[in-house]
């Protein structure tokens, strides 16, 4: 509900506290001291005393049993009112408002802190109060297509045609938020919602005296029980313990206050009573219901002033305003009404029927039936999907969509317009791979860079740039798409208002031009788990139809090219794009928080490129620069004057002149930099690579953050410029063994194999004797298995001494730049052990693994054991043996993906208001500590090199 | 008699040690805060059972740390 409404209902309690201030005026002489009560509480105080005024006289001695509580409040009320309203009657009331309204003049802030929230049910009055109008006819409009007054599209209700003015607030349209209004119900209609509630309160109480079924003496025992259980197990222990004493009360049968005997009442689904065979009315039932006193209510869980039973059978129906339910006009000029308004039209003409006739004195069968009528109707009204009732439908068949579903579900408000707010200004596509644009660009196609636009304010500097813009429209690149009025008008540019924009533009004017080269945008993956996830890219307008990234930054995204798709989002205002920038534009983000090391770095060619270039490449001084210029450099004095020049050399010229570097290499050889000079070892993975190594860390600590990426960036271009021109591929022949090292392989497998029978042989004549807590059969596996992965071991190792070093997958699994020896080994001596749950595979037929192979059969190749090599092929078992592991890996990955990703979600949830303070203490939101120095060492690791702070370097580097 | 084992003797069991009342407050004093903002322990915890602590006081435990060797922590006593 909104603000005004609010306020409604505060004008209307003040109207009806100021009869009661009258009547009272003698009890206005206590004591002030409700100062800080908050609003709601005041409100709801005031409508209880506002019910209490109109509560008809056979309420009175419940009412005066509750007295002394009430009083208390009382003062609350006539105190605010009195600070709120000056012209208050009361002498007392005045006095207190002088003094107030001093110290309000003295504060020119009013704070107000919220202390508690009171959720209640609209009373009649409230709903009298709040609404604007009251609504006795079905008909919307007019033969002139005007709202009929007393219709429900009153304009006392708000305004949703243009042209029109409010008439209760006088505002135009946008302006009014729209204003309640109300029906009078013909006769009481219980509310769906609440069925559950007016049930149970109807089972509990004495049909006759209206009291709990519990002894008097017994209710406050009840009330400290319910007390207790709250301040142990909260609120949700309270209401567990008032269903579990309601429980018990259905058996009673015989009121412990009049002695009435009680009768068993039942709920016929969805709104119907019934008390033994005889039906009872919502008017029955609604008198039964005023007739429980306040303090029986806190039993039930209804907080007695502000909520009573009896409002859940509702007698008035308020009637939201039209702004919530507007009309469409369809391009015929039909007028096409909202769900809502349809239903309620139907339940203002059922109404007026029941009122004509029951003051007709129309039969009670004719009544009744409309009553059940307007009961279905209001019932689905709010919910029209309650199991018993048939949904109510438009005439085409489409169930309406009412109150409860509007709020309910995925696509209802809180899931589909709360939850998930969407953005303009954005787009997304499949992203391809481009590493001839710098690390910090994003490739965009020009499709999308004419729709995205950037706003750009006129003033006199820029007036003719920004109009040449305009000149272009919106359908040639560069163009513009809008320009904005300095009063917020947005006019769209055609080629009809091309002239006419161009005439109108003037400093204060905003140009929305189209994406141009350099512009900033944030480029996201999801899931985003990080912050490297949302970094800030330069846009480059691209041909094509993809979002453009250099490989180097997939890491951070984890994106690869097999169908990713990523969203791009342009930085509308000068804030937005300032934060951006510096928080998050890609060389910001180069440094991982979580392990203080490069975590973009080169990728697959780029390594392979430089490990070329760097181990043993000589090329002419002339293909150097051709190589060097390629790459974006332009100053070559740092290469030898020399006519060869080495791989080296070459990369060197990348690295500025002062700077000093050790590291080893994959292999762990020497890696050293002199001066600027690579003088010993070669580039690969360990130094280049993201995550590894502390190349890339160093030169970011010494030269910082934009030399590095620039630096990265060319080194990249460097490698694979390098492959460029001396080609690299792969070819089956680069599996191929000598001929003596195939029969060394061969011989390897053939006596494991022959081990592994020997093993079985001995394990059948009982000769082999168990490892300790092991059985027989289990030692026997144990031994199968280390016989077979040392056989597997050696032909690797036979593979890695005789294969040739210079084959390009040797390169790359030694560069480190994709694959591994084992994965060579596979190709070309043997595929080894297929394992699951690190046995080998066991299960599949009775007692064997496959139908090719005999019962019990515990032989190498019989359990999983692929002595064939990928080149050659498999056999049948073989590549069934494969299978299985695969899908069992699949599957495995497949299933722990969302558990791993939704056990981070949690880590990550749990974790996000933690902060370091300027003390070095971890706390929480609340100020309390949770780790006296960050990471128990008080290290920064974004400003560390692994975790640690190399002291050493530093010495080195200083001294 | 049998020899009651003891949680606190324990080698896995970090070492525990009350904090004097002036040691307390140079803490509260150095992180700025009440004793309400420190990390809590129950009275009954098996690893003070030995030290006679009561609600209020401050247990320092030393730590051994992956990262940093040696951590301090400290834990005010709370009842239930």
């Amino acid at each position: 509900m909104s603000l005004s409404h609010w306020e409604y209902i505060r004008n209307c309690n003040w109207k009806i506290n100021i009869e009661k201030m009258a009547e009272k005026k003698d009890k206005a002489e206590e004591t002030v001291k409700a100062e800080e009560k908050t609003e709601e509480v005041e409100v709801a105080a005031e409508e209880k005393i506002a019910e209490e005024t109109t509560e008809t006289a056979e309420e009175k001695p419940a009412q005066e049993l509750k007295l002394p509580d009430v009083e208390s409040k009382e003062e609350e009320t006539t105190e605010t009112k009195a600070e709120e309203k000056t012209e208050s009657s009361s002498e007392d009331a005045e006095e207190k408002t002088a003094k107030k309204n001093e110290i309000i003049e003295q504060e020119t802030h009013v704070y107000k802190q919220v202390k508690s929230i009171v959720f209640s049910v609209l009373s009649p009055k409230i709903i009298k109060g709040m609404a604007s109008a009251k609504v006795v006819t079905p008909e919307l409009y007019d033969k002139e297509g005007y709202p009929v007054d007393g219709g429900l599209m009153d304009i006392m209700l708000g305004v949703i045609d243009p042209g029109l003015r409010c008439k209760t607030c006088g505002s135009k349209l946008k302006e009014c938020i729209g204003h309640f209004g109300y029906i009078e119900l013909a006769r009481p209609i219980i509310h769906v919602k609440f069925v559950n509630i007016v049930l149970m309160t109807l089972k509990s109480t004495c049909r006759d005296c209206g009291r709990i079924l519990i002894p008097k003496n017994k209710i406050n025992n009840f009330k400290e029980v319910l007390d207790a259980v709250e301040k142990e197990k909260g609120i949700e222990g309270r209401r567990a313990k008032i269903k579990e004493i309601i429980t018990s009360l259905k058996t009673i049968n015989k009121c412990p206050h009049c002695k009435a005997r009680q009768k068993k009442i039942t709920l016929d689904k969805p709104t119907t009573f019934i008390e033994e065979d005889k039906r009872l009315s919502p008017i029955e039932i609604r008198t039964r219901l005023e007739k429980v006193p306040d303090e029986d209510t806190a039993l039930f869980g209804l907080a007695a002033p502000y909520v009573r039973p009896e409002w859940m059978v509702l007698t008035l129906l308020p009637i939201p305003p039209v702004t919530m339910r507007p009309s469409i006009t369809l391009e015929s000029g039909e007028r096409s009404e909202d769900d809502l308004t349809h239903k309620l039209g139907d339940i203002v003409r059922i109404n007026q029927r029941l009122f004509e006739n029951i003051n007709a004195g129309a039969p009670e069968i004719i009544v009744e039936d409309l009553w059940d009528l307007l009961q279905y109707h209001v019932s689905t009204y709010f919910d029209n999907a309650i199991a018993q009732l048939p949904p109510a439908r438009h005439r085409s068949g489409q169930p309406l969509k009412t109150l409860t579903e509007r709020i309910k579900s995925k696509e209802g408000r809180i899931r589909h317009n709360l939850a998930g707010k969407r953005t303009n200004f954005c787009a997304r596509t499949v992203i391809s791979p481009d590493p001839m644009l710098e690390l910090n660009e994003v490739g965009v196609p020009d499709v999308i860079a004419m729709k995205l636009s950037v706003p750009e304010k006129v003033n006199t500097w820029n007036m003719e740039y920004l109009k040449k813009f305009i000149e272009k429209g919106p359908k040639k690149y560069p163009g513009a798409n809008y320009i904005i009025r300095p009063d917020g008008k947005k006019k769209k540019i055609t080629d009809e208002t091309k002239e006419a924009s161009l005439e109108e533009l003037q400093p204060g004017y905003t140009v929305e031009r189209h994406l141009m080269d350099g512009d900033l945008a944030i480029f996201n993956r999801q899931p985003s788990l990080h912050r490297m996830s949302m970094m800030c890219h330069r846009i480059k307008v691209l041909p094509g139809k993809t979002l453009r990234l250099n490989p180097a930054v997939c890491h951070p995204y984890n994106a690869d090219f097999d169908g990713d798709e990523m969203n791009l989002h342009i930085p509308q205002t000068e804030e937005a794009r300032a934060e951006a920038e510096i928080l998050m534009e890609v060389q910001t983000q180069l440094i991982s928080v979580r392990y203080g090391l490069s975590i973009i770095g080169c990728v697959q060619d780029a390594i392979s490129g430089n490990y070329l270039l760097t181990k043993n490449m000589t090329l002419s001084r002339n293909s150097a620069i051709d190589l060097l210029a390629s790459v974006g450099l332009d100053n070559f004095s740092k290469l030898p004057k020399k006519e060869m020049v080495d791989g080296k050399e070459i990369f060197s010229v990348l690295i500025p002149e002062d700077f000093n570097f050790t590291g080893k290499t994959r292999e762990d050889e020497e890696v050293t930099i002199k001066s600027g000079k690579l003088v010993e070892g070669y580039m690969d993975r360990a130094n280049l690579g993201e995550g590894s190594g502390l190349l890339l860390r160093n030169i970011h600590k010494k030269y910082g953050k934009h030399f590095t990426i620039d630096m990265l960036g060319k080194i990249f271009r460097l490698g694979i410029e390098v492959l460029l021109r001396t080609g690299f591929t792969c070819a089956v022949s680069d599996t191929d063994l000598p001929e003596n090292a195939s029969l060394k392989v061969q011989e390897t497998l053939d006596n494991a194999k022959k081990e592994v029978d020997n093993l079985i042989r001995m394990h059948k004549d009982n000769k082999l004797e168990s490892f300790p807590g092991k059985t027989l059969e289990e030692s026997l596996e144990l031994r199968i298995l280390e016989v077979l992965n040392n056989a597997r071991n050696e032909t690797g190792e036979i593979v890695a001494n005789f294969a040739d070093k210079n084959t390009h997958t040797m390169i790359m699994a030694k560069s480190g730049a994709r694959g591994n020896l084992l994965n060579l080994a596979q190709m070309a001596a043997c595929v080894g052990q297929q394992a699951m749950r690190g046995k080998r595979i066991e299960k599949g037929f009775e007692g064997r693994t496959l139908s090719a192979f005999k019962k019990h059969d515990l032989s190498s190749e019989a359990r999983g054991f692929i002595s064939e090599k990928f080149k050659t092929g498999l056999s049948p078992t073989d590549f069934f043996f494969g299978a299985m592991t695969g899908r069992d890996s699949l599957m495995d990955t497949a299933l722990r993906t969302p558990k791993s990703g939704y056990l981070y979600r949690r880590l990550a949830n749990a974790m996000q208001d933690l902060k370091v303070e300027s003390d070095g203490s971890v706390r929480d939101a609340s100020n309390k500590i949770i780790q006296f120095e960050y990471g128990e060492d008080g290290i920064d690791v974004s400003k560390s090199e692994r975790g640690f702070i190399n002291v050493k370097r530093i010495i080195k580097s200083v001294g | 008699m049998k020899k009651k084992f003891k949680v606190d003797k324990h080698f896995l069991i970090p070492k525990h040690s009350k904090l004097s009342e002036a040691q307390k407050e140079k803490l509260l004093e150095k992180y700025h805060i009440s004793a309400k903002e420190l990390p809590r322990m129950l009275k009954t915890d098996a690893a003070i059972a030995a030290l006679n602590v009561k609600p209020g006081d401050v247990i320092k435990i030393i730590r051994t740390s992956e990262t940093a060797g040696e951590a301090l922590f400290y834990r005010v006593i709370v009842d239930v």
